[in-house]
């Protein structure tokens, strides 16, 4: 249980059941009047944001958050089902809660699950990954017209820049924090 | 009078940016002594740790042994006033406790003044001819931030006046009246109000509700307010003055009715300033005032947060 007191940036807290992160937060106090703590904070799992203004005696649920590491194990409509190996436990996430995460997860990857209860919210994956083109233009040898990348699609569907030498079937790897061609994996 | 500029001695480049302001800020002290001593008024110094505070509803002071830290020096230098004392001031540090933030911090500096046979009125003038002074001492403009445009911009030296009913009717969804009724008062003041107030003058928003005023004295020709004023600047709430009520029966029933609150909300009740109930019936008619020290130098510097202009915030201590 927090109170008011413990409110600052980064807090993370349940509201009507769901977990907020605090992003801003002011203590204010009109001449002679009440205390009061306005906040700002982003829902974690649909990423509204909503103010609040609290007074002194209020108190939160802390959010229950749990970060667990997970293999991913496939994909079926809009669910990505993930299984803890220690318990064999399965969680499924909805397609909208795993953002970006989509373009690179391939079976087996192993990844960290962020649960909110027995729900799961959010995705973080290694910062790199390696993945196998699938598609892209032959490299046209003595090519000089100074074009320095090409566009490429690997086995995740997802479509990227990568460098003209790149071709299809080779291994590459990708920065997933910006979704940017790394390396070529060499053999 | 010739007067040594100390902050713009020494090259600023070498200087870190709190160490300038705390420059400034001596500067600034400085100054404030001047404009009252050169005025008739007395310096003063009265204890800090005292038996009783006057009992408020939203203020909690620190113990010290069985005793308090002053939440400000209003009780012993009002008794000064019963004693004869005509026009006072003083420069203080005042403590009160849970109270962090951009703009709080919980042992502050409390600039307060008293004048005897005058009223709040006589107080905002005294505001207006202060800010003055001090701009004129530190040579410069008072830069103002805006949070809207985050930007500084020059005071404006024509102040406004709006009275709290008024503000409310024209920055509010509700009365004034019905804010104090329904409990909404200070979150309206906060978050509809104060943002509404011109930025770049000072305001003195005035005739705060009866209920919002433990120890001012009501207008005698509507007594559902009281003749209290706030002062803000920049956004800021600079002071807080009043015409002081010098009934001791009235006094006390509100200090009953504020530990009452307390009780009410689940805070400890705090013992009365018996000693002060006691002498408060030879109190002259008087006004006083209490104006955050930090906070002006905060103006004065154009600083963003309280922290940029003491030497230590408790957190580094």
């Amino acid at each position: 249980m927090y109170s008011v007191a413990d409110l600052k940036k980064g807090l993370k807290l349940t509201l009507d059941g769901a977990p907020y992160i605090v992003i801003a937060f002011d203590f204010v106090k009109p001449g002679k009047g009440q205390a009061l703590y306005r906040t700002k904070m982003r829902n974690m799992i649909n990423g509204t944001i909503l103010d609040r203004t609290y007074r002194s005696g209020e108190t939160f649920e802390q959010a229950s958050l749990d970060e667990r590491q997970m293999e991913y194990l496939y994909k079926e409509d809009t669910h990505y089902t993930f299984m803890d190996q220690q318990t064999y436990e399965q969680v499924v996430m909805e397609e909208d809660a795993m953002g970006d995460a989509k373009n690179f997860l391939l079976e087996n990857l192993k990844v960290d699950v962020l649960l909110f209860g027995e729900k799961a919210i959010g995705v973080t994956l290694p910062n790199f990954v390696n993945l196998r083109v699938i598609q892209t233009d032959p490299w046209a040898k003595g090519d000089t017209s100074g074009n320095d990348s090409k566009p490429a699609t690997v086995e995740t569907g997802y479509l990227l820049r990568v460098p003209p030498f790149i071709e299809e079937g080779e291994l590459i790897t990708i920065d997933t924090r910006n979704g940017e061609y790394s390396t070529r994996v060499k053999g | 009078m010739a007067r040594p500029f100390l902050f713009k001695m020494i090259p600023t480049i070498y200087m870190s940016d709190n160490i300038k302001k705390l420059r400034q800020r001596a500067v600034i002290i400085q100054s404030i002594r001047e404009f009252f001593t050169s005025r008739g008024f007395l310096e003063v110094e009265t204890p800090l740790r005292i038996p009783a505070n006057a009992p408020e509803e939203h203020i909690d002071p620190y113990c010290s042994g069985d005793w308090y830290l002053h939440t400000s020096p209003e009780i012993c230098m009002k008794r000064l006033l019963c004693r004869g004392y005509d026009n006072i001031f003083q420069i203080c540090r005042c403590w009160r406790s849970g109270e962090r933030g951009r703009k709080h911090i919980p042992e502050f500096t409390i600039l307060e003044w008293y004048r005897t046979n005058s009223d709040y009125n006589d107080l905002m003038k005294d505001c207006e001819d202060l800010l003055g002074w001090i701009s004129s001492v530190c040579n410069k403009e008072i830069q103002l931030f805006s949070s809207k445009s985050s930007q500084f911009t020059t005071m404006n030296r024509k102040v406004t006046r709006i009275t709290v009913q008024e503000a409310f009717h024209r920055f509010s969804a509700i009365e004034m009246e019905v804010a104090v009724r329904s409990g909404s008062f200070d979150e309206i003041m906060v978050t509809n109000i104060e943002p509404a107030l011109p930025g770049d003058v000072p305001v003195f928003l005035l005739d705060y509700p009866a209920e919002m005023a433990a120890l001012a004295r009501l207008k005698p020709d509507n007594l559902n307010v009281a003749e209290r004023f706030e002062l803000y600047l920049g956004g800021l709430e600079l002071a807080n003055g009043f015409s002081e009520l010098n009934d001791p029966a009235e006094q006390r029933a509100r200090f009953v009715e504020a530990n009452y609150k307390r009780s009410q909300a689940g805070l400890v009740a705090l013992p009365l300033p018996e000693a002060f109930l006691d002498e408060l019936a030879a109190m002259q008619p008087s006004a006083g005032i209490a104006l955050g020290v930090d906070r002006l130098v905060m103006l004065m510097t154009g600083a963003e947060k309280i922290d940029d202009v003491i030497a230590f915030t408790p957190e580094e201590l």
